[in-house]
């Protein structure tokens, strides 16, 4: 009897730490290995179909593959120049009211992209009331010019400014104030100092930042999708959904290989970024000073109303024509205090089939994403910092990837992986609501995992050995004491999955089917069937929520790991 | 039975040896320190004994419970030792009752008897009001007692303790010091205490476990650990002890010998019986030493390098002229009968023979 009450003893507790081990790491190589492994043996397989060569020399292939690296690199341009400018304004100098201004700066990046597009098309157009109020607007019958190479770049840099300016804000706190201080103290003048102390100091956070937009901007899809394909100017992301939209999963090989080529395009950005990274000199980032040693003097004010006038126009305005054209009766039709109604809104909430059921999807989708996610990261995040577990810290590597790489690309790979029925069980996956839901958990996970990650890397390990001395097992402090230390953290996570997916596109419009359309795909085709007021109303509701659930996550940013959240200052 | 049973407990981290081939038995009931400089390994130790940290090589047992082997290993969580955290490592979600009963909870001892063992243990340790506080509100001394209840209430066979006091301000750390021993007499527990303070170990403890390196050096009661230590490490560790080379003079009489050390002879404490003639180590401590009065036929005639004020007394430091390479520390009363520089004559009056 002893002697089985002891065996049990020994071996029942590490046995749910080790169980647990074995099915989380199951989970994170099916989620984030399989669907690029795939992609994988279909790259190296690829002789059997067209081959590589053949598929990248066709002149549309090549023509997308111009279209692509021209407006990434034009926008990465544009973008370093805005994002780098705010950064270094905002971070070194003594600009007011720096918190509400970052928060309005940065959310483009979680506004989609096609609701940024498509507001900006109803701002820009021949019927922008706006335009019209200032009497600008185009002539009617003259094409929008958003629909052009110019126009893409010039989203695209605005929707990715905030991602150079995290980075450079980033670098730029990690200098510490005595290395400016003694530049100034030499005699430098300020523009001196900044070319040649600050400037070179951020060079690495600045590049990686500019690899990321990159990157970034190689596999978004709303943007090009919105703007370019109109003018048929097809940008990678887009050929590919023409391909498989116009031709099926017959087409599935030679898309394959397009998107393989896309993929290692931006993974030699995303290597270059990592190296970029990891070159930032951390034996300079000992003492964290918050340096704002430049003060604007006389021209504070005028820099700052420049500044808020620019984001105000290139944020908010697009915004508000967004909800104008939602609120009038009709396309064209000029908003007034008569003419405004509700009427869209009731007909995408209530009258539309496919908008309710979309709006339906995303919400269940994102919310079960969300919740998956941070259950994985809770449980993940304990192996990876607690226990430092070796064969984990290699795998999380491959978490990073499904995000990483272009939406395409992962969304081509699940389609190889889940279009034939699954072994043994016999059914397919693809055209059903599941394979949008485990192509979001690998896309998203890492967005849950580092907010998680940084949390623990904060816990005081006692905490945890204090529950195993009380008797908890494994899973009981997990649930009881880690989980709850690391709410706020992991609510953090949680939201930054739900909003991003809720507002995706690129994945979802590869991988729905009738029935499973999301709040993305239903402003997209809305779109393209020319029912703009009725796109616009529905994009107003997943914007209202997005930016109203963003900021509601700033009252509890006091228990939040700083970098927890981007929007927060 | 809670008698903690170590056996050549040895604990590597790739080739470094924390702890290196420990045994030691811990009896029922008894306050252990144990004692070192940060870096020894003790900490370690107490991990080992908790389960936190897997043997290398050796064993633990408890009782007659092998909790510990280089085979086998029963995980911390069936263990039932409380552990004391230097960060007192109080669940910030929880309140103080909450906290307290934690382990009562994992048991699924019913509502109504963990709610008496809880507030018995509340009460054992003085913080009867508190049980709905949350922790953050409660000041570095409270904190403790309730980390103190925690442990308590689980009624653990045996209590480890690290470095408790570490985190509390002086003042607060004499009186946490009066608590633990108080709680050591009421709850009879069988208590590991892990410090580097010598006073607070010498003033808790039973018996002082003393490491360096990993290894045990000494283990014995806080008396003999500091009037016979077992060698010069410990000597100059312990009390500030000073070690010199001398010469045995005369036989070992009713545990004392004259010994020849400094070129002065004195008579002292010693364990075995050095041999005519033989080469020792002495361990003298400053209040062994004392000005000389005129009937000493042994003064050393010594010259003051430096004196310190320590608050009712000075600490000098006096070398001799015979071995301008040693120092004596002795103390001398306020006020100071002599000047930095100035000459003066000591006696040893008391000391050990390291065994050798």
């Amino acid at each position: 009897m002893t002697f089985f009450s002891r065996f049990n003893a020994v071996s029942h507790q590490p046995r749910q730490e080790r169980w647990t081990f074995i099915a989380l790491t199951a989970l994170v190589c099916l989620l984030s290995l399989l669907p690029i492994g795939r992609l994988a043996v279909e790259a190296i397989a690829g002789s059997t179909s067209r081959s590589f060569i053949e598929v990248w020399s066709q002149p549309v292939a090549l023509r997308a593959l111009v279209n692509s690296l021209e407006t990434a690199l034009g926008a990465t341009i544009l973008a370093m120049l805005l994002g780098g400018t705010v950064a270094i304004i905002i971070t070194l100098t003594d600009f007011r009211a720096r918190g509400y201004f970052v928060f309005l700066f940065v959310m483009p990046l979680i506004i989609a992209p096609q609701v940024m597009a498509l507001a900006w098309l109803q701002v820009s157009g021949p019927s922008s009331s706006l335009l019209k109020l200032l009497n600008l607007a185009l002539p009617l019958g003259t094409r929008n010019p958003l629909y052009s190479r110019e126009g893409i770049i010039l989203l695209l840099s605005v929707e990715y400014a905030p991602l150079v300016f995290l980075t450079l804000r980033a670098g730029l706190r990690t200098i510490p104030r005595e290395l400016i201080e003694a530049a100034l103290a030499a005699g430098g003048s300020r523009f001196t100092v900044l070319r040649t102390v600050i400037l070179p100091l951020v060079t690495p956070s600045l590049v990686a930042g500019m690899a990321l937009v990159f990157v970034s901007c190689l596999g978004n899809f709303g943007i090009p999708a919105f703007l370019g394909i109109p003018g048929q100017y097809l940008t990678l992301p887009t050929l590919i959904y023409q391909r498989l939209s116009g031709f099926g999963p017959g087409v599935l090989p030679e898309v394959a290989m397009l998107s393989i080529g896309i993929g290692l395009l931006a993974g030699a950005g995303i290597i270059l970024q990592e190296i970029m990274q990891k070159r930032r000199d951390y034996r300079v980032s000992a003492t964290l000073v918050r340096t704002r040693p430049f003060a604007l003097g006389q021209w504070r004010l005028p820099v700052e109303l420049t500044l808020w006038l620019l984001t105000i126009l290139l944020v908010l305005m697009p915004l508000a024509g967004l909800l104008a054209t939602a609120l009038a009766p009709a396309y064209g039709v000029p908003l007034t205090m008569t003419t405004v109604t509700l009427g869209n809104f009731s007909y995408v909430l209530f009258e539309h089939g496919a908008s309710g059921r979309a709006i339906f999807n995303s919400l269940a989708l994102s919310l079960t994403a969300a919740l998956v996610i941070v259950a994985i990261s809770i449980a993940l995040g304990f192996f990876l910092v607690m226990r430092r577990s070796p064969l984990l810290r290699l795998i999380s590597v491959a978490i990073e990837l499904p995000y990483a790489l272009p939406g395409v690309v992962l969304s081509v790979a699940c389609i190889l992986l889940f279009l034939k029925p699954l072994p043994l069980l016999g059914i397919s996956l693809y055209g059903t609501v599941w394979i949008l839901l485990l192509a979001y958990l690998a896309r998203f996970l890492v967005l849950g995992l580092r907010p998680v990650v940084s949390g623990y890397l904060q816990l005081d390990h006692s905490l945890e050995e204090a529950g195993q001395a009380a008797g908890a097992s494994f899973l009981t402090r997990l649930r009881t004491i880690i989980a709850p230390v690391l709410a706020p953290s992991a609510t953090a996570g949680g939201i930054l999955v739900f909003l991003t997916a809720f507002n995706e596109l690129t994945v979802s419009a590869l991988l729905w089917s009738s029935g499973s359309e999301t709040i993305g795909v239903a402003v997209f085709s809305l779109e393209q069937g020319g029912e703009s007021a009725a796109a616009a109303a529905l994009a107003c509701c997943a914007t209202l929520l997005t930016i109203g659930l963003a900021a509601a996550t700033l009252l509890f940013r006091r228990f939040l790991p700083q970098g927890a959240l981007p929007w927060r200052d | 039975m809670a008698r903690l049973i170590l056996d050549s407990a040895t604990k590597s981290f790739g080739k470094a040896v924390v702890v290196d081939g420990v045994s030691l038995t811990v009896e029922d009931g008894e306050f252990l320190a144990v004692l070192g400089p940060s870096g020894c390994g003790k900490t370690t130790l107490l991990r080992l004994i908790a389960g936190f940290e897997a043997l290398t090589g050796g064993s633990i047992q408890v009782g007659d419970r092998m909790v510990s082997s280089a085979t086998s290993h029963i995980a911390p969580e069936d263990r039932r030792m409380g552990v004391v955290f230097q960060s007192y490592a109080l669940w910030p979600h929880m309140n103080v009752a909450e906290n307290v009963g934690y382990a009562l909870t994992i048991q699924r001892i019913p509502a109504e008897e963990r709610r008496k063992r809880v507030a018995a243990a509340l009460e054992t340790v003085d913080l009867s009001g508190f049980a709905m506080q949350k922790p953050a509100l409660l000041s570095g001394g409270q904190r403790q007692r309730v980390a103190l209840a925690r442990c308590l209430a689980m009624e653990p066979a045996l209590v480890l303790l690290d470095e408790p006091l570490a985190n509390l301000d002086v003042h607060l750390r004499a009186a946490m010091q009066d608590e633990f021993a108080a709680f050591h007499k009421r709850a009879g527990k069988t208590m590991l205490y892990i410090t580097h303070d010598q006073a607070e170990a010498m003033a808790l403890a039973d018996r002082i476990a003393v490491m360096d390196e990993g290894r045990l050096l000494q283990v014995a009661t806080p008396s003999e650990l500091y009037r016979q230590p077992a060698n010069s490490r410990i000597a100059r560790f312990i009390g500030e002890g000073m070690v010199f080379d001398a010469k045995a003079t005369g036989a070992a009489l009713a545990g004392r010998c004259q010994v020849s050390v400094l070129g002065a002879t004195a008579t002292l404490r010693c364990s075995s019986l050095p041999r005519l003639g033989e080469k020792l180590q002495v361990c003298i401590r400053a209040s062994d030493v004392h000005t000389a009065t005129n009937n000493d036929t042994n003064a050393l005639t010594c010259r003051i390098s430096r004196l310190t004020y320590l608050g009712g007394h000075f600490r000098a430091e006096a070398i001799p002229e015979a071995f301008p390479g040693e120092i004596i520390r002795l103390d001398l009363p306020e006020p100071c009968p002599v000047n930095t520089g100035d000459t003066i004559a000591i006696t040893i009056r008391d000391g050990w023979i390291l065994p050798s």
